[in-house]
């Protein structure tokens, strides 16, 4: 059926290997960069907004979709999206956005509101005060959140291949289908590696951001 | 000037935080608010730099009403320094200090200057400490770095609200030192809230006294510990601090009240005669008004003995230095220990002689004090 071993597969499979480890990147890339636009303003909202219930409901609404299994949630949105990449997304996407717009708010919850009531009585107005006082420091706490998100999308973005999202998990699929052991190990082993490496990149800017001086981070 | 006028404040959940209050803080002087917590000693700050609002009332600064200004705009005209020091831990100390400067838009040499000029004045090496962050200067250099960053964009009007009072005591008491010494040369109005009555006796020019929303005495620390309003107050400074300063008598109760003196149209001879009939060696020269003209010695009157022309007031020197009755003594020894004076004249409605305070009557005095705490009269 095959003509290759555990290792001999790497590089006989390696066109299919790198084309669906890139569509494992865009999908992964995608949805990520979807949840910071959309949940780092929510944090930054819920932090500011005094108003108890409209907190607690955008809580509970993104911890719900935390909840839902993933191949559940996969299959219910194939009939809104079809299949391929874009229901993939979506349900990526909505992973995402609630350890990231957790951790954007815990950022913006640990700033000392001494710090706030001294930055607005030396006369920064409130949107000085909120990219140059605020922002900064929320920031390692929003990166530590990126990464950690990140992480888990990666590795779950192999569920899209079930339903012919594209990615790495679509080898996985065939493999399974196909009962190519190889195969799937190396798929596997590929978004190991993307995996480590988006961690240890994603690692690094975040040394970067979390300069000295600055408050512990921490992750939710 | 910073003037209040009925000023009245309900927070919106109905509790009335301020009562009635009118206050007038000097320029160039510092204002102490004290009282316990929840007086509205911080509320009353804070209207300054219009972080709460007042219900009802104005607030001036130099005659202009502040509710017609900016906040943001008036928040850069004034200092404020906070209790946790309120440092951004994401800057550097060079960067901590120019925040007000960067907001008003100066040029990054003249902050520059500005900024070590003022590490300068609190004795911390720009080179050594400007590219630190705040986490690494322990608690009383960063409430110094707080302090200078107040002073940064040199506004006439500071307010401090519990600067000192997170740090150990030794910290504190040099802070308050350097708070006394900034201001000799720098002259600001400062607003400073605390609830120590130490501090509060050892800076302050003015003290306003707070309880339940209302100011309840405002005055020099010494009419304050004199006349306490009443017994809230007397608890407030506590009884020890009263004490001490009922037992300190006032050069009134100590001094001579007839000291020898001579007309200023007196001869020599005349003059030399009261000198020894009375055993001393100097008199003090009044008119007939009894008002304070000066003084000759013994000296003046044999080196110019001779002269048979010349006149008490020919040779009369003035006095550099008068005292007033309600004078602590232990102010008045200090001064004559200054000045290096054997006496001094002690008047009343600045020119009129009531007596004067010599070192004598200072040894009588404590004379009678140490027999009668003998004899158990005290």
């Amino acid at each position: 059926m095959y003509d290759y071993n555990y290792f001999s597969v790497f590089y006989k499979r390696l066109p299919d290997l790198l084309e669906t480890l890139y569509e494992h990147v865009i999908i992964s890339g995608i949805a990520i960069l979807l949840g910071c636009i959309i949940a780092i303003p929510i944090g930054i909202f819920l932090s500011w907004t005094s108003i108890r219930w409209i907190k607690s409901t955008i809580l509970n609404i993104t911890n719900v979709f935390q909840t839902i299994p993933t191949l559940a949630l996969l299959a219910m949105l194939l009939p809104l999206f079809g299949i391929g990449m874009k229901p993939a997304i979506v349900a990526l996407f909505l992973y995402s956005l609630m350890p990231i717009m957790k951790n954007t708010y815990a950022g913006f919850e640990s700033i000392d509101s001494e710090i706030i009531q001294s930055a607005e009585g030396m006369g920064y107005s409130p949107l000085q005060r909120l990219l140059q006082i605020e922002i900064p420091l929320a920031v390692p706490y929003i990166m530590s959140g990126i990464r950690l998100t990140t992480v888990y999308i990666v590795s779950w973005a192999v569920l899209a291949g079930l339903i012919g999202g594209g990615g790495l998990g679509q080898l996985i699929v065939t493999g399974m289908g196909l009962n190519d052991q190889p195969l799937i190990i190396a798929a596997s082993v590929f978004s190991m590696i993307l995996v480590l490496i988006t961690d240890f990149l994603l690692g690094t800017v975040e040394k970067l951001f979390s300069r000295k001086g600055q408050p512990e981070k921490q992750n939710v | 000037m910073i003037q209040l006028e009925g000023i009245n404040k309900t927070f919106d959940d109905g509790s009335e935080a301020l009562k009635d209050i009118n206050l007038h803080c000097n320029t160039g002087e510092i204002t102490v608010l004290i009282g316990p917590s929840g007086c509205g000693k911080t509320t009353t700050m804070k209207l300054l730099n219009r972080l709460i609002n007042q219900s009802e009332g104005k607030i001036y600064f130099d005659d202009k009403d502040i509710t017609n200004m900016n906040p943001v705009e008036l928040r850069r005209g004034i200092g404020y320094v906070i209790q946790h020091v309120g440092l951004f831990p994401h800057m550097t100390i060079e960067k901590n200090i120019g925040v007000v400067p960067r907001l008003l838009k100066w040029d990054d040499d003249r902050i520059k200057t500005r900024v070590n000029e003022l590490l300068n004045m609190v004795g911390l090496d720009p080179d050594t400490y400007g590219q630190r962050y705040p986490s690494e200067l322990s608690g009383g250099q960063q409430q110094r770095i707080g302090v200078i960053r107040a002073l940064a964009a040199e506004p006439p009007i500071i307010l401090m609200d519990e600067p000192f009072s997170a740090l150990d005591p030794i910290s504190r008491e040099q802070l308050q030192d350097e708070l006394i010494r900034l201001q000799k040369n720098i002259q600001k109005t400062i607003v400073f809230v605390t609830h120590d009555m130490d501090e509060a006796l050892k800076i302050a020019d003015q003290i306003v006294l707070m309880k339940d929303g209302v100011i309840v005495q405002q005055g020099t620390p010494e009419e304050i510990l004199r006349h306490p309003a009443d017994d809230f107050v007397k608890d407030f400074i506590g009884q020890k601090r009263l004490q001490q300063v009922q037992d300190i008598p006032t050069v009134g109760e100590v001094m001579n009240e007839k000291p020898v003196t001579i007309a200023p149209g007196r001869g020599l001879a005349e003059a030399m005669k009261v000198m020894e009939n009375k055993r001393v060696d100097s008199l003090i020269v009044v008119d007939g008004n009894n008002t304070l003209e000066g003084y000759i010695t013994v000296y003046d009157v044999t080196q110019a003995f001779d002269n048979e022309d010349q006149r008490v007031h020919d040779i009369m020197h003035t006095f550099r230095h008068t005292i007033h009755t309600d004078l602590l003594l232990s102010n008045a020894i200090r001064m004559m220990n200054e000045l290096q004076t054997p006496y001094l004249p002690v008047v009343k409605d600045e020119s009129s002689l009531v007596g004067v305070l010599t070192r004598g009557s200072i040894v009588g005095h404590i004379g009678t004090a140490y027999s009668s705490i003998k004899e158990g009269v005290v």
